[in-house]
């Protein structure tokens, strides 16, 4: 039986956007290959999240339920995924381009003798031989591929925004339970304890302040803090402080700020940039941003060529003048 | 404990942070030119240093692996200079172009010819195709426990221990060795080099092991090519961007004004 399958995310319970973007995807790719798209829920109690899933006009819904499969355990994870797929043999399998996504499907891929193509921006069927033909930016995003791969099942990771989110039918998607094959054995990797740090979701900021390698001391990010506040007074939304790689590599932010290719991917409705020269790979995660505003003291630094508003100055004259200007 | 056998898988790669006006994408060779220097990828110079202060504490070796066509000496000295023992280069023209797959077989080969080690660091991916995949691949082909996004690695009773950055914050975890741990930026940057010492380094003769297919099997048709279909350069990213001139406090009433539109 052949079938598109992709891995459901969640959090808290909660549906993950990325998921209602496979859904979309998968569905579209079973449509011009005549064959049916399914899900499968990973955990130890999945059926609240699997009726969820099932309503999003999907062929089936797996869940794929075992104690050792509560919580995120890479091993059991993987393991279980293997199983199901040497059941249910998919053609296709979707993961989002996260956390959990890059993790398990290299090592799914690997233990199915198949080849992976990760972050994927774009997803096509070659009309010639079904083959799943995938696009990927490389080189940062400085170029575009597509590729294809030999070997089933056909696997990629999906970037978020790849597909507009699926939305809700009426008929409800048929359940089908499965108890994988695993055991304690599995687990190589023990895990002793999880540290909850504050995480920000920056995705979630109507206006994102980021600050990079320009900003020389660490308390100048006070400034920005600041200027956050003053706009978010200024114009009621939520505004939030962001930061290229080098202010984390420094450990004046943690890695939930960054924003960019191996950070967070985001489009709010304003994007600050201040000391940041626009390398590609951070680029790729503002890009989207409706409004782009630089300051910087560099006339032909890149994030110019990208913004809407450059301001050619020091930040530590500009900030302090401009936040007298809002507040007044 | 015994020092711990240490192998760090580090790739060269045009320099990632080339402006991209150095970039050129040719559609038609779909091929990638990137008008920069070659450097170890940014990563895998974060694995590098991970091994280092591994050494530090409890003594060792430290083994880099390169695999490529063609791989430079003199940009993996630096390897050698910043505190690594061993330098082994994984050549052949059949070591072009591979597929994540092929790279992890590869190296899976050269690492059961070395025989001894205890644990295996890669970056969490490569810079230039930022796939994320070849560490855990490798460490499903040695079928050795595989952690991925370390943010600090020690080695403590036999065992590995490793922070992860996760989602929430960050996940203590711990695996018997031999283990492969792959590395993220938060480890911290590779020691800084001084210029003298990797000048000196490369007047030192220095025997470099260079292994090929035939040294690692000769299994040719286990390697498989990227199949590029096409190459193009990305969408146009360039907006009309207003350059607001003037005094700073004209600068600042005016982007105050621009702010506030926002509404
Ligand atoms: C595989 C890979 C993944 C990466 N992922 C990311 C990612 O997710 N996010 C990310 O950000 N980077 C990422 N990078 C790093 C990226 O290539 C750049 O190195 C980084 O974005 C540069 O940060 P920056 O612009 O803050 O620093 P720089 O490039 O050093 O720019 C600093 C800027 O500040 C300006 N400046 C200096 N002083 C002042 C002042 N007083 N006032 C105003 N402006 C001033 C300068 O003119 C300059 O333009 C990645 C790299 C690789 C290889
Ligand atoms: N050609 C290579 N030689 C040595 N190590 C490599 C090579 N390719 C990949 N790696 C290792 O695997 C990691 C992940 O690579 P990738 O899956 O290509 O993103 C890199 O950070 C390196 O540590």
């Amino acid at each position: 039986m052949s079938e598109i399958l992709l891995l459901v995310e969640s959090k808290d319970g909660v549906l993950d956007k990325k998921t209602l973007e496979l859904i979309r995807g998968a569905s579209g790719l079973g449509k011009e290959l005549g064959i049916g798209a399914s899900a499968v829920v990973v955990g130890n109690q999945t059926a609240q999240l699997a009726e969820e899933v099932a309503s999003f006009g999907l062929a089936k819904v797996y869940k794929l339920e075992h104690p050792l499969l509560e919580g995120f355990k890479p091993d059991a994870w993987v393991g279980a995924l293997e199983w199901l797929c040497k059941q249910i043999a998919p053609r296709i399998v979707l993961m989002s381009h996260s956390f959990v996504g890059k993790e398990v499907a290299p090592r799914l891929a690997c233990r199915l003798n198949t080849e992976l193509t990760t972050d994927c921006l774009a997803l096509k069927i070659d009309p010639n031989d079904g083959a799943l033909v995938r696009t990927k930016p490389i080189y940062g995003g400085n170029a575009i591929a597509a590729l294809r791969c030999e070997g089933l099942p056909q696997m990629v990771t999906v970037r978020k925004n790849a597909f507009e989110p699926a939305e809700q039918v009426t008929a409800k998607s048929d359940i089908f339970d499965m108890a994988p094959a695993i055991d304690e054995s599995i687990l190589r990797v023990k895990s002793i304890k999880t540290v909850p740090e504050q995480v920000v979701e920056l995705d979630k900021a109507n206006v994102v302040i980021s600050g990079g390698r320009g900003i020389v001391d660490k308390d100048d990010f006070q400034m920005l803090t600041d200027l956050a506040a003053a706009i978010s007074k200024a114009l009621g939304n939520v505004v939030m402080i962001g930061c290229s790689r080098p202010v984390v590599d420094k450990c004046w932010m943690t890695s939930d700020r960054q924003v960019g290719l191996t950070g967070t991917i985001i489009a709010p409705d304003a994007y600050v940039a201040v000391g940041i020269s626009g390398a590609i790979q951070h680029l790729v995660g503002m890009i989207r941003s409706k409004k782009i505003v630089a300051i910087n003291t560099d006339p032909s630094c890149n994030m110019f060529k990208v913004a809407d508003y450059g301001v050619v100055a020091d930040y530590k004259d500009l900030i302090p003048a401009l936040l007298k200007k809002l507040e007044g | 404990m015994k020092e711990p056998q240490i192998i760090v898988c580090a790739k060269q790669i045009p320099d990632p942070e080339a402006p991209f006006s150095n970039v050129t994408v040719n559609v038609e060779k779909k091929q990638v030119l990137v008008d920069a220097p070659d450097v170890i990828s940014p990563y895998d110079e974060n694995a590098l240093e991970a091994a280092i202060r591994i050494k530090e504490e409890l003594g060792g070796k430290i083994t880099v692996l390169s695999m490529g066509r063609k791989v430079s000496d003199t940009v993996l000295r630096k390897t050698i200079a910043a505190g690594a023992d061993a330098l082994i280069l994984l050549e052949d023209p059949l070591f072009e172009g591979l597929e994540s797959n092929s790279v992890a077989y590869v190296l899976s080969c050269a690492i059961k010819k070395i025989v001894a080690y205890d644990l295996v660091l890669t970056g969490r991916q490569a810079g230039d195709w930022d796939s994320g995949q070849v560490g855990l691949i490798l460490a499903e082909m040695l079928d050795i426990p595989c952690i991925s996004m370390a943010r600090s690695i020690k080695i403590h009773d036999g065992a590995v221990v490793v922070e992860k950055t996760v989602p929430v914050g960050y996940e203590v975890v711990e695996a018997g060795l031999p283990a492969l741990v792959t590395v993220s930026n938060e480890v911290g940057e590779l020691r800084y080099v001084a210029r003298s010492k990797m000048l000196g380094l490369l007047r030192r003769p220095m025997p470099i092991p260079k292994w090929g297919l035939k040294d690692l099997g000769d299994n040719a048709e286990r390697l498989k090519k990227v199949q590029l279909m096409e190459l193009a350069p990305p969408a146009d990213m360039g907006r009309a961007c207003t350059i607001i001139e003037g005094s700073t406090d004209e600068q600042a009433a005016r982007l105050a004004a621009v702010l506030k539109e926002l509404r």
